[in-house]
């Protein structure tokens, strides 16, 4: 019963979502407010549906019914509870459910919100998410659908890849995919503006938060994803631009690009025509990531099952990018700017050159992994970039953007004077100077490390000297330190968000330095009752045990490590072996620290347990990643807390007065 | 605007096409097929420094069998899971003319030198610090073995590990075959 439940709501909430979709756009054209009232309950009844499209497939995963191709194919009646409730997003179907159910929830947060409020943009802003939601549903009735009958009814599933089963992928696709879906409410409203020809800073201020969110839960995604490779895979690395990682990567480039370059919009009056370039390619891009990853067009570690899935999010991008960038030529006259650049020393230059650069970083990366298909087309030969290239094409970059931010926050709008440039960054610059001298000479040898050590240092100081003033600024009102601060975060809170989120930036990226530049590793066979040593570290074999759990064996391996004086830490690193999987897999064990990890990978060994090889890694402050990431969220929730202040602390120096 | 200009505009829309073009001919490739262009064709010659200080030049070795293997230290478990095989193919095979050569892939001196040592290989293995070799012969990435008959033409690319069945199932044949 439960797949015909399934497949009827799934169409049933197509036909909503067209429908509905129809009506909030006719109703702009021609003012109907009945139509409008009836496209938002359209609204209401698509996100029921595929709410009950979830709940179905969830009963169906927890009442192990497998006459259902998706539940016997991601679960077996081994699999543990709560990765039967999350193997719902565990493979493409799936996710395709966990997606349009996404928007359609921000389509319903964007009806409470801007029913009353936005009565020119909001409607066809409704349309076009619904048109969103009607295309994931359209995949969800035909191209992959969740609700498929399997005959015969198999005793057992084959259960979820046992890769997935980890915290990290209960939450990374549900944060990856917040990510994506929130870029529609942007683009919508974008393309809103782009048809009804309001084409101001309006979609701008209506979306700047939830672009912020957007990115945010995007960012984490990609964390989370970085989590899961490092302690799942085994390979002791949390990034190794494959396509997938690309993927995701690229709008996230695009969107950090558009946070920034909509402040010069709201300040300046210039560039609406690349922000809306910027809105568009973001929520592209996010379409071409679940292409790239769906269609199997281009090689990946990440194996995801395939089907006729890629011509359809192929012919969909090919509308949207089509379509808005055909609304953006039809409405180019009046996407001139008004305000225009003074000075190149100023912040917005500062903000135009990371924008270039994070759009050179984004081209590169899409460059780099659509390369195969390129050298294929033209060459008639598959040539694949690996990680050399990005590395090489890609630290400059960030190292420049490194630099950018610490100089655009803080650097005067449209002339920068000579005081002005002593002043901020004067003491900041001379403290980057000197951390890397004193990192020279405490022994860091490697130049990348040492500039962007410099580098993290001058953007903190600019951020620390930033605050400081401000906070001495409010102290001579009166109050004492603690207030002044608080008041400070409290009342301008977008712009100490978007320091608090830099400062996390610069976590991760002193974690991405130093475990670059000086974590260590080594591989071993040992005998029973053997030492391996690494980076002033001992550590024994001490035997191997095997064990039958729910749904697969495993053997385990227990280490000893011990660093000269004392015992630090036992490792278990195990390999498992599920019935279904050719070879067995392994899992790591580590012991996290803020400086360094310890990392042990079992990989072959003896039955009778008498020797076994293993890699050993110090992988040195990986943690940062991870700290940097709890900093960022910390950054962007201020930053996305009501404001307290309407107006901006300074001038608005682009708003002239036009006669 | 002038009619010149109003055309231009629509060159931001269609800019894209090309890209969608590329894209939808993706559809008409398999990603994971690797054919070697190489594969019947005479040998790309290379002489390298080996780890041991030696020279190991190909057209030294003409009218014997070569497997020529690309590894790195880096890569866990394939190149560790294949090493013992190339190992035990040589010591079986190199009385009858089989010689295996090594080629290190994009690799630091220090570990590559551990991996040797703790396989304890015993045919030459030569750095490749240009990395010309290995875009000669097209690597994709390690572990890739290429095997190269008497008369110098490489008849078979493995992509990934190799196994003892597979080495003995391409070698023999190649053994075989008169120079």
């Amino acid at each position: 019963m439960t797949p015909e439940l399934g497949y009827a709501a799934t169409v049933a909430a197509l036909v909503l979502a067209g429908y509905g979709a129809g009506a909030a756009a006719w109703s702009s054209v021609n003012g109907r407010g009945d139509l409008r009232l009836s496209s938002e309950r359209a609204a209401i009844g698509v996100w029921l549906l595929i709410t009950a499209c979830m709940l179905l497939l969830v009963y169906a995963f927890l009442t192990f019914d497998f006459s259902m191709t998706y539940v016997a194919n991601n679960t077996n009646r081994g699999t543990p509870f709560y990765y039967r409730i999350t193997a719902l997003w565990g493979a493409l179907e799936g996710s395709i459910i966990l997606w349009a159910w996404m928007v359609s929830l921000y389509t319903l947060i964007v009806v409470a919100r801007y029913r009353r409020t936005q009565p020119q943009l909001y409607p066809w802003a409704l349309a076009v998410m619904l048109g969103v939601s009607a295309f994931f549903l359209v995949v969800m009735t035909i191209a992959a659908p969740p609700f498929e009958r399997l005959s015969p009814i198999p005793d057992d599933g084959r259960g979820l890849n046992p890769l997935l089963e980890d915290s990290g992928m209960i939450t990374h696709p549900v944060a990856l995919y917040l990510g994506f879906t929130g870029f529609t409410v942007p683009f919508a409203f974008a393309m809103a503006a782009l048809i009804v020809g309001r084409t101001g800073d309006e979609w701008i201020t209506i979306t700047r938060r939830w672009t912020i969110v957007a990115w945010y839960f995007l960012s984490l995604g990609l964390l989370i994803g970085g989590w899961w490779s490092y302690h799942v895979l085994g390979w002791g690395g949390y990034w190794a631009w494959d396509p997938v990682e690309n993927a995701a990567f690229m709008p996230w480039l695009t969107a950090t690009a558009f946070l920034h370059s909509v402040m010069i919009q709201e300040r300046r009056r210039m560039l609406k025509l690349w922000n809306l370039t910027l809105i568009i390619l973001t929520f592209s891009l996010t379409l071409f990531g679940t292409f790239l990853t769906r269609s199997g067009i281009i090689g990946s570690v990440h194996a995801f099952t395939q089907g006729s899935i890629g011509q359809f999010f192929l012919a969909f991008l090919a509308l949207v990018v089509l379509g808005s960038f055909s609304l953006l030529a039809w409405r180019l006259d009046r996407l001139r700017a008004q305000g225009e650049l003074d000075s190149v020393v100023s912040r917005e230059s500062a903000f135009l050159l990371n924008n270039l650069f994070l759009l050179a970083a984004a081209f590169t990366v899409f460059f780099g992994t659509v390369f195969p298909l390129l050298s294929e087309a033209v060459k008639g030969v598959k040539v694949s970039v690996g990680a050399p290239f990005f590395n090489l094409v890609n630290i400059p970059i960030f190292l420049a953007l490194l630099f950018l931010m610490g100089v655009g926050p803080l650097i005067a709008w449209r002339r920068a004077s000579a005081e002005n440039l002593r002043r901020n960054f004067l003491t900041p610059v001379a403290a980057g100077i000197v951390a890397a001298a004193v990192f020279r000479v405490l022994g860091v040898g490697n130049t990348l490390a040492l500039l962007c050590l410099g580098l993290v240092v001058f953007v903190a100081g600019t951020v620390a000297l930033d605050f400081y003033r401000a906070c001495r600024a409010r102290r001579r009102t009166g109050d004492g330190w603690r207030e002044a601060t608080w008041g400070l975060l409290r009342r301008q809170n977008r712009r100490y968000g978007g320091f608090i989120v830099h400062l996390g930036i610069l976590v991760i990226a002193l974690g991405v330095v130093g475990s670059q530049a000086w974590s260590t590793q080594t591989e071993a066979t040992l005998n029973r009752g053997e030492t391996v040593e690494l980076a002033g570290y001992t550590m024994r074999f001490l035997g191997l045990q095997a064990s039958k759990e729910s749904n697969h064996f495993k053997v385990t391996g227990t280490f000893s490590l011990a660093d000269g004086r004392r015992l630090v830490t036992v490792l278990a690193p195990a390999k498992k072996f599920y019935p279904r999987e050719l070879t067995g897999i392994a899992a790591v064990d580590y012991r996290l620290g803020l400086w360094e990890d310890l990392y042990l990978v079992l990989g072959e060994f003896a039955r009778d347990g008498s020797h076994a090889t293993i890699k050993l890694q110090i992988n040195r402050m990986v943690s940062w990643l991870w700290i940097g990431g709890l900093v960022l969220t910390l950054g962007a929730a201020l930053a996305i807390a009501p404001e307290r202040r309407r107006a901006p602390s300074l001038p608005r120096a682009g708003r002239r007065a036009v006669a | 605007m002038s009619g010149r200009a109003r055309a231009l505009r629509w060159a931001i829309p269609l800019a894209v096409v090309p890209v969608l073009v590329l894209l939808a001919y993706g559809f008409r490739t398999d990603p994971r097929e690797i054919p070697s262009p190489l594969v019947g064709k005479p040998v790309s010659r290379f002489a390298l420094t080996a780890f041991d200080g030696n020279r190991v030049a190909l057209e030294s070795l003409h009218g014997q069998v070569v497997v020529v293997n690309f590894w790195a230290s880096w890569c866990y478990p394939a190149c560790y899971e294949e090493a013992p095989s190339l190992e035990r193919a040589w010591q079986t095979y190199k009385d009858r003319g089989l010689v295996v050569v090594g080629v290190n892939f994009q690799d630091k001196d220090e570990p590559a030198k551990r991996f040797l040592t703790q396989f304890g290989h015993t045919f030459p293995n030569a750095r490749d610090p240009s990395g010309r070799v290995s875009v000669d012969y097209g690597v994709y990435g390690v572990p890739e073995a290429y095997f190269i008959d008497r008369k110098g033409r490489v008849r078979f690319k493995r992509v990934g590990p190799v196994s003892d069945e597979l080495l003995k199932q391409q070698i023999e044949p190649l053994l075989a075959e008169a120079a």
